[in-house]
């Protein structure tokens, strides 16, 4: 039973850090600010909650795991607001998104 | 009815959060939270834009089809970006949500989700970034937008 959480949390480790992996990538590559929030939402999303998962796992039924979930719903709700300011910064300067424009735009 | 409702969820976040049960701690902690509770209500915090309570029936449902959502779009995501599928597009969508929280909860989610990112908003209309056609289609199908106003409810 030890052996299969173990498992379960290296895979989960292992997804997580796949996502972050690629997110980083992603931010190097990617051609302007817009695209590259995108990777860094791939970090906040896909690696922190893969990363969590894996933790609460290992930790079993106890305390910890539920202040585990509490950061879990803080990075949750909090992620996308920052997302949004530095986007909306960007729009406001004047910066505008490389790419088809569909529309008329605010 | 509301202060109580937010100082018995402020209580058992401190109890849950410290761990030590012993009779001076708690105490000291039903203090601050009845402070928190006093200054809330003092800045006028307390309505359906700090507490929306409404959200709470129907929240974990939405939840979950969120959290498919996201892993979905994170698997795409890392798909575009390794098989150097990005073509970038800006567009608008109208939302259909009625209260301030419901719209921010819309814009958050679109946010939320790898690959679409909310760039502006005025009024009802949002503008929205996505990293290539097949996520800006999955906006514009406006799937979302219609679990957003199920989970506001009627008003």
């Amino acid at each position: 039973m030890d052996l299969f959480i173990d498992l379960l949390t290296g895979l989960c480790f292992f997804l997580g850090s796949l996502c972050i992996i690629i997110g980083a990538c992603g931010l190097i590559k990617l051609p302007d600010v817009f695209s590259r929030i995108h990777a860094a939402g791939m970090i906040d999303t896909g690696g922190t909650a893969f990363f969590i998962l894996g933790m609460i796992i290992q930790s079993g039924w106890s305390l910890i795991t539920v202040k585990l979930l509490l950061i879990g719903i803080f990075i949750f709700f909090t992620s996308p607001v920052t997302s949004h300011v530095t986007a909306n910064l960007a729009r406001e300067k004047g910066i505008v998104p490389v790419g088809k424009k569909i529309g008329k735009l605010l | 009815m509301k202060p109580l409702i937010l100082f018995v969820i402020l209580v058992c976040l401190w109890l849950l959060m410290s761990g030590h049960y012993t009779f001076l701690i708690i105490s000291l902690g039903v203090l601050s939270c009845a402070f928190c509770v006093y200054l809330a209500n003092r800045a006028k915090l307390i309505d359906d834009e700090g507490l929306p309570l409404f959200f709470l029936p129907r929240l974990l449902g939405y939840l979950m089809w969120l959290f498919k959502e996201i892993l979905i779009s994170n698997l795409n995501t890392a798909k575009a970006i390794i098989s150097n599928n990005i073509k970038p597009e800006t567009f608008t969508v109208k939302a259909s949500q009625i209260t301030d929280v419901a719209k921010v909860t819309y814009a958050n989610s679109i946010t939320l989700t790898p690959g679409t990112v909310t760039t502006k908003i005025k009024n009802n209309t949002f503008e929205v970034h996505a990293l290539n056609t097949d996520f800006g289609n999955d906006v514009r199908s406006n799937e979302m937008d219609k679990k957003v106003k199920l989970l506001e409810g009627e008003r």
